[in-house]
């Protein structure tokens, strides 16, 4: 009785997903809003949301709030079905700096959740298109760049590069891996010098930013799309809201910093909502596509 | 004489230590300064300009702290904004054009955190400098000199050589930014800096820089025209050997160099 109840308001089709920084303002405290179980509660407007329903909605809340999105469930929401080949998906940190509890840690985050490291990386069909695709998973260290990542981010680059194709890259990154210290400083050239040369090849690039998009990340390969898109509400900068707050003694403006606020200021092309991405992103890889560089698809 | 990480951390800060200008005065003759990033504005936290290193012309960019209080307000603590990223930028470009070599000295905390730099796009800016520098058809030298801060250093330490001083720190974030993130206690800063492996001789172990240029007794402004002399030397041999191959073998290694971190 009560499902049908709250059937009846939910999710009617033409609903207009407008971001809303100011009640997106908690997303960033990391709370768990991953869909468990029948019924979700919303931290946005605290509604509970039938779980099926909300997956179907491409994990967007009514109210305007964007639930996290797996690395696998972003594939799902991209990507024609069963055409997903990932490349390299056990490499794994060397834990260069032989860091204190690094080790143990990262075991731990590794069977919690199922991810050898915070990205996914592969190959697969949009609209029939090939693409290469790496998708960044903030449930792992926060999304934090280290080794793997930036080795990951390199090798799919330099396939790209090798087989005319162009890369999309999803980002969702706290910022560097503190525990790979200098190492993770160094991805930020590693990977920009692969997006660059994928770029002299003229080559397509598409980064999408998502909440939350920060640190080295966005001083590197999230700022170097071709196009770059992001998701409604997203906080998206170099250092993070708090850091400057306590640097310049003062509160920021509403809204510093999300998306919407990077649209105004020209660092974004376009904000995307969930539902209209794999519409989008296949019509920009439309638009650059050329018949006579078509590699072989197996 | 070894000192610790964390009395490397403090030596490299000494406002006593020999800054950008002083290696720029020391080592080339008839500097011209250049200004502004032709976008938004000038920012004093880089010096840029032009100058002859022995006979030949160069570009140097260097990463500028105050030596006292009021022209470290007006160096903005050698805390970049976008815009002297991007003046670093279009004076690499004019380098490339005119096949000028480009040497970069590095020294900040950091890139500056704060309302302006982000909606000038800090993040941008240090982005386009890492895919640019790795592009850029001439030779790049880095020398870390005292402080190499987290991204906003290697904004321009994307180079054929890097080097660090004895005493120098590079390191992705500073030491106590680090506490309190992962130890969340700024105050065990020195812990950090011990973890972190942030020191010169850490650094070249792990192959991130060429070199270790050393430093007198007690550091660098002990005796100054001993440093100076051994940087001179150091890009002295590296302009030789950067201009003996073809721009396309130098981008290669170049490229490599970071492809293997
Ligand atoms: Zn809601």
């Amino acid at each position: 009785m009560s499902r049908n109840l709250f059937k009846a308001k939910q999710y009617a089709t033409s609903k207009v997903y407008r971001s809303r920084p100011q009640e997106l303002k908690g997303s960033e405290e990391e709370k768990p809003n991953v869909p468990q179980g029948i019924m979700t509660k919303c931290s946005g407007c605290g509604n509970v949301i039938y779980t099926k329903l909300l997956m179907k909605n491409y994990k967007m809340c009514e109210c305007g709030f964007y639930f996290k999105v797996s690395a696998n469930e972003r594939l799902a929401m991209i990507l024609d079905e069963n055409t997903f080949v990932e490349i390299d998906p056990q490499l794994t940190t060397r834990d260069p700096l032989n860091f204190p509890g690094y080790g143990d840690k990262l075991i731990k985050t590794q069977t919690q959740t199922g991810l050898v490291d915070g990205l996914v990386t592969g190959k697969g069909l949009i609209f029939g298109l090939p693409t290469y695709i790496g998708v960044m998973d903030a449930s792992f260290f926060m999304g934090s760049m280290g080794t793997a990542i930036g080795e990951k981010l390199a090798r799919m680059f330099e396939k790209a590069t090798e087989e005319h194709l162009p890369v999309i890259v999803y980002t969702a990154s706290g910022g560097a891996r503190m525990q790979e210290g200098i190492f993770s400083l160094m991805q930020m050239v590693k990977v920009s010098a692969a997006v660059a040369k994928h770029s002299e090849a003229g080559l397509l690039y598409i980064t999408v930013l998502t909440n939350p998009t920060t640190g080295g990340v966005t001083a590197s390969f999230a700022m170097l799309g071709d196009i770059i898109l992001a998701e409604p509400g997203a906080l998206i900068g170099f250092a993070g809201p708090r850091v400057i707050e306590q640097t310049i003694g003062q509160k920021l403006p509403e809204g510093f910093q999300r998306s919407e606020f990077l649209l105004e200021h020209g660092f974004v092309d376009k904000i995307v909502t969930r539902d209209k991405q794999k519409d989008t992103i296949g019509l920009l890889i439309k638009l650059h596509y050329k018949e006579e560089e078509r590699i072989v698809w197996t | 004489m070894d000192l610790t990480p964390w009395e490397k951390v403090k030596l490299a800060r000494m406002p006593i230590r020999p800054t950008g200008l002083d290696y720029i005065e020391w080592i080339f003759k008839g500097f011209v300064e250049l200004h502004g990033d032709r976008l938004y504005s000038e920012d004093r936290a880089i010096v840029g300009g032009l100058a002859f290193f022995d006979d030949i012309p160069v570009t140097i960019i260097a990463q500028q702290k105050g030596r006292n209080t009021k022209e470290n307000i007006a160096r903005n603590f050698s805390m970049p904004h976008p815009e002297g990223y991007r003046k670093a930028l279009r004076l690499m470009k004019q380098a490339e054009k005119f096949s000028r070599p480009v040497i970069c000295f590095i020294d900040t905390p950091g890139a500056f955190c704060g309302i302006g730099a982000e909606e000038r796009g800090q993040g941008e800016a240090i982005a386009t400098n890492l895919a640019e520098m790795m592009m850029l058809r001439t030779p790049i030298i880095s020398v870390v000199i005292s402080e190499g801060g987290s991204g906003g250093a290697l904004a321009l330490g994307v180079a054929d050589k890097v080097y660090m001083l004895e005493h120098a720190i590079y390191s992705i974030l500073s030491p106590e930014g680090f506490a309190s993130i992962l130890y969340k206690d700024s105050t065990k800063a020195e812990s950090a800096a011990n973890d972190m492996k942030l020191t010169a001789q850490d650094l070249y172990k792990f192959g991130v820089i060429d070199n270790i240029i050393p430093e007198p007794l007690g550091g660098a402004h002990n005796d100054f025209e001993f440093v100076t002399g051994k940087v001179r030397d150091v890009i002295s041999s590296d302009l030789k050997e950067l201009m003996s191959l073809s721009i396309d073998e130098m981008l290669e290694s170049r490229y490599k160099k970071f492809r293997n971190m």
